[in-house]
Parts: C-alpha cells; structure tokens; sequence
C-alpha cells in the first residue's frame, strides 16, 4: 500500500468506512451480494473524482451519499428490484424510500455491523468462505490481499466469495442477529473464524509473510469491534485476550540470530506489556458474572496465556492453575490433544510420575494415532522418571511420526542421549 | 502495524490551569469512541503540563536535573494514542479525524504519528530465519498454551 497519494488516501478511507458501508447497505438492500455492489460503485466515484476535486472532508458520508444515490437510482428504474425489495418484506418498498434510506443509515451503525458478522460467518457457507467473506465484506480486504495471505490465487478467493455471496442469497439467509439458543450456536461461528484468521496470520505454513502478521492483527481488530458491540458476551472477550496474550509473545520468540526461543527460554523483557495488559483486563471480563456458571473455552485458553503471561521467571509460572484449567477445558472439549496439554502442566506442577498415568490412558486414543507429541511427552517423561530404555524407544517412535525435519533430529538427538 | 500518535502541546495547554473546556472533552469522547469501535485503539492518555515534569539531561557522565515546565512548549507531548492499523495512509487518515480548531480559528494543532517497532524491524535477521519462526509458533502454542 502506498503511503501517499489519493489511491492511498482512498485506499485508508475504504478500510475504516467499508464494512459499516457495507452493512448499511445491506440493511436497505437485503443482500450483502449486491449491497458490496453498490459499496463498490462508490469506491470506483471515488477513484474517479477524489483525485481531481480533492478528498473530502468527511469521506465516509461522501461515499455513504454516492452509494444511497446509487441505490435509489437503481430503485426507480428497476421494476425487479422493486419487487425484491417487497418480496424481501421490506416495508420501505411501500413508503417513501429517501426518508426511511437516510434514517436507515444515519442510525447507530452498530446492529448492522454485527449482523453483517452473523451472515458472514453463516454456517450454509464452507469454511474457507466465512474467511474470506469476512475479511472482505468486514475487513476490507481486497481479493488479491486475501489471496496473498492464503496463497491460493486471485481467481480462487475470487470465485470463493462470488459463490459465497450467492449462495447466501439462494439459501435466503437473513440479515439479522439469531435469536434463542440459536444464538449462541452462530456467536461461536463468528468466534471460531476469527480465531481461524489468528491463526493463519500467527502460524504460516510457508510463502510470503508481510501479510500474515497482519491477519493476525486484523483478527484482533475484529475481535476488538465485536467486545464493542457485545459488551456483555464472556466468550468474545475470552477470544480476545486469548489473541492478545499469544501474540504479546510474538517478539520473544525469537533469537539474536533468528533462531526460535522456546516459552521456557524467552526474554520476559519482551513480552509486549501493552498487549497483556489488554489481554489480562480482557481476560477479567471473560469470567462468567455468575461464578456458578461455567467458563468458555476461550475463557480457559486466555486463563492459561495469562497464567504465563504474570509469571516473572519460568519457575514462577502455576503449572497447579495450568493444570486445573486444562482439567476444566477437558471437561468443555473432551479433546484428547488438551488432555495431553494437562498431562505436560501436571508434570510441571507434581512431577514426572503423576502425568504419566494420563498420557499412559491416552495411548489408546484413535485422535493420537499419528500425533508424534504423545510418544514425545511419554518419551520425556519416561526419561525424567529414569526408565532410559522404553524413553529412547519413545523418542524414536515421535521421530518417526512428525514430519518437521528439525523436530525430527532434536528428537533422534534425544534417543541417542 | 502500530502507530504512535502524539498531539503536541501547545502554550494554551502548558498553562499551569489549562483545563479543556467540556465540548472539548465531549469531541475527543466521541474520537476515542470511534476509534475503540473500528477495532483501531490499544491504548491512549492525556499528560499534564510540563510543569509538572522534569527533564535529565546526561553531560560528560553527570546527570542534571531540570524541573520544568519545559522550553520550546510546541515541541513536547499533549497526550498519546497507540492505534493499529493496515498501513501508513490509514493511520494518517485517523490523525486527520481528530477534533481541531475549526475554519477561522488561528490556533495551531498538532499529531504526531511515529509507526512503532515490530518484528519486521529486527535487522539482522534473514528471510528465511524469519520464516521458520513464524513455522514454529504453532507447535509451540499447542503444549505451552
């Protein structure tokens, strides 16, 4: 992106102004498809008049009144936009459109934003394309962005959200924030594929990596706008300070010569105060008001960053608090990865003896066939227990499993000790 | 990336019983507000008058304290932001939104954006170092929490 110049300028007012743009639009329109259409003639006026006639003052409300303009032009000359209009049930069709337009769009923005969040993470949509509908529709991204962050070609994303967005359109999902039980089921979607964003930004396979910090950081930008419009929602702030604390330690992993630090290993000094500061007061209003009530999962996930996140040395962390919040994600998930998680954190806090009865009950776990951290944890705890022999045959076997070929000679290196 | 953004001090707001009035209060609200909203805002605060600070000033190993307020009022810190953001223009887009002495009004106002130092920074370390480093945090995450 440019740093000056109006394509820059322009650039910088679509990423603030899209996505409330956009779900404005939609509110009028019923359609995110063609709500992104009207959204996107605006741009292109701007492209066009911004850089001869200067931007704008305020250049939101300048592309807001294109846009409008666009809309009812469309509307009086379209018959069958009419009718959609109505066979979308909206009142507006029958009243004076202007007025109900400009109340429509002057109105607090908030509700259509996250309702544009609901639809774009909507689980008639595959999962690839909540990711990139939301980073388009709510991030502003353009396609070739999201395209150089997956590494997948323009035309792919492309075709991804162009399905998408039809497919939204064919299944008559509605813009609204669900109601009932419902609701809780569709927030999860929205949070799941926030914290998908996170992760990709956070743990890049391969390929050009300029962008993949920032779709970390664009995740915690979403994560910070949905804490805003829900407020009273434990798990949205539970997400937030999860993101916040992992990526506080994203300067201390590594090392003067590049080489990646281990948790244990890290500069404390460089742990991004500001971001666990945020995390931790994050973290706060992710507890249930009710104590009586459980805590979510990304309530515990967060609990369990913080937990490293005060602790001054390595020795000071509370491998205790780790390990019952584990316990407690154990119980929310029954995921046998995160009872492996627990075994690690109750070796730390009683000793190698008390977490290999746990990682001995998983050795039948058909989700850890192949997963090379369970014969590695074993090997290790084996080890610290003395019994050399079965711990090199252990080694051996998590060497044989993982496919990371510096994991695989740290490893060999181990059974050979 | 994140972006320092300072508002300077003026000789209005280093007097000693400066206090802004409430519209003043009222705009920079809603500007914080804003920006909190579009996800933009990690943190920000306001600093009191250079009276009330000191400088040390470092000459051939001494150190000499001196009380302010400070000389050159302009050239010190009002308050700050720490914002993030996509790219250089949009934290300059930000800057341009913040509340100011309209049309008519004489007085001058200034930001300050300075873009703070991220990973991308380190020097000295290769592509490829940085590559992998970004490989092994997931493995990491998943036993360390």
């Amino acid at each position: 992106m440019g740093h000056t110049g109006v394509e820059g300028e322009v650039e910088a007012v679509w990423r603030i102004e899209s996505a409330r743009l956009v779900a404005a639009l939609t509110r009028m329109v019923g359609d995110v498809g063609l709500a992104e259409e009207f959204a996107q003639d605006a741009l292109v006026s701007a492209l066009e008049k911004w850089p001869e006639e200067g931007v704008p003052r305020k250049p939101g409300a300048w592309l807001t009144t294109v846009a409008r303009r666009r809309v009812l032009d469309r509307w009086r000359r379209d018959e069958r936009f009419r009718l959609r209009m109505v066979e979308l049930g909206r009142e507006i069709a029958e009243r004076d459109g202007r007025a109900e337009f400009d109340a429509v769009l002057e109105e607090d923005y908030g509700d259509d934003l996250l309702k544009l969040m609901f639809v774009c993470c909507h689980p008639v949509l595959p999962t690839r394309a909540r990711v990139a509908l939301t980073l388009r529709l709510l991030g502003g991204l353009t396609t070739d962005e999201i395209a150089r962050a997956f590494l997948v070609p323009e035309s792919t994303v492309a075709q991804r959200v162009v399905r998408a967005k039809r497919r939204l359109a064919d299944e008559g999902v509605r813009f609204e924030v669900p109601a009932g039980p419902d609701r809780d089921a569709r927030l999860s979607d929205v949070l799941e594929v926030l914290y998908l964003v996170f992760n990709e930004g956070y743990t890049a396979t391969s390929g050009e990596r300029w962008l993949r910090p920032e779709l970390s950081e664009e995740a915690m930008r979403l994560g910070r706008v949905l804490a805003e419009l829900l407020p009273e929602e434990p798990e949205v702030h539970g997400l937030l300070a999860l993101m916040e604390l992992q990526a506080s330690r994203f300067r201390a992993r590594v090392g003067p010569d590049g080489e990646p630090v281990p948790l244990a290993e890290q500069d404390r000094s460089r742990w991004d105060r500001l971001l666990i500061n945020r995390g931790l007061a994050g973290l706060r209003r992710s507890l249930p008001s009710d104590p009586a009530q459980p805590r979510g999962v990304y309530s515990l996930q967060a609990g369990i960053a913080a937990k490293h996140a005060v602790a001054h040395r390595p020795e000071d962390t509370d491998w205790h608090g780790i390990a019952a919040l584990y316990e407690a994600l154990v119980r929310r998930t029954g995921s046998p990865v995160i009872e492996l998680n627990r075994a690690v954190a109750v070796s730390m806090a009683l000793g190698p003896g008390a977490a290999l009865g746990i990682v001995d009950a998983l050795l039948g776990a058909k989700a850890l066939n192949d997963y090379h951290l369970l014969p590695a944890v074993r090997a290790d705890l084996l080890e610290r227990l003395g019994r050399t022999e079965e711990a090199r045959a252990e080694y051996e076997r998590a060497a044989g499993l993982t496919r990371n070929e510096r994991e695989r000679a740290l490893l060999l290196e181990r059974a050979r000790r | 990336m994140r972006y320092l953004m300072s508002i300077m001090s003026t000789p209005e707001t280093e007097a000693r019983d400066w206090e802004p009035a409430p519209e003043v209060y009222e705009a920079m609200g809603a500007y914080n507000e804003e920006m909190a909203r579009a996800g933009v805002l990690l943190t920000g605060e306001g600093l009191t008058p250079t009276a009330e600070g000191a400088e040390v000033i470092f000459r051939d190993g001494e150190a000499t304290v001196v009380d302010g307020p400070f000389t050159e009022a302009k050239e010190f810190i009002g308050g700050y932001w720490v914002i993030q953001v996509s790219s250089h223009a949009e934290a300059v887009e930000w800057a341009k939104r913040c509340p100011h002495p309209p049309k008519g009004d004489p007085t001058e106002m200034k930001l300050q954006l300075r873009r703070i130092g991220e990973i991308e920074d380190m020097e000295g370390m290769s592509e490829e170092l940085k590559e992998r480093e970004w490989n092994l945090r997931a493995q990491q995450e998943n036993l360390n929490g």
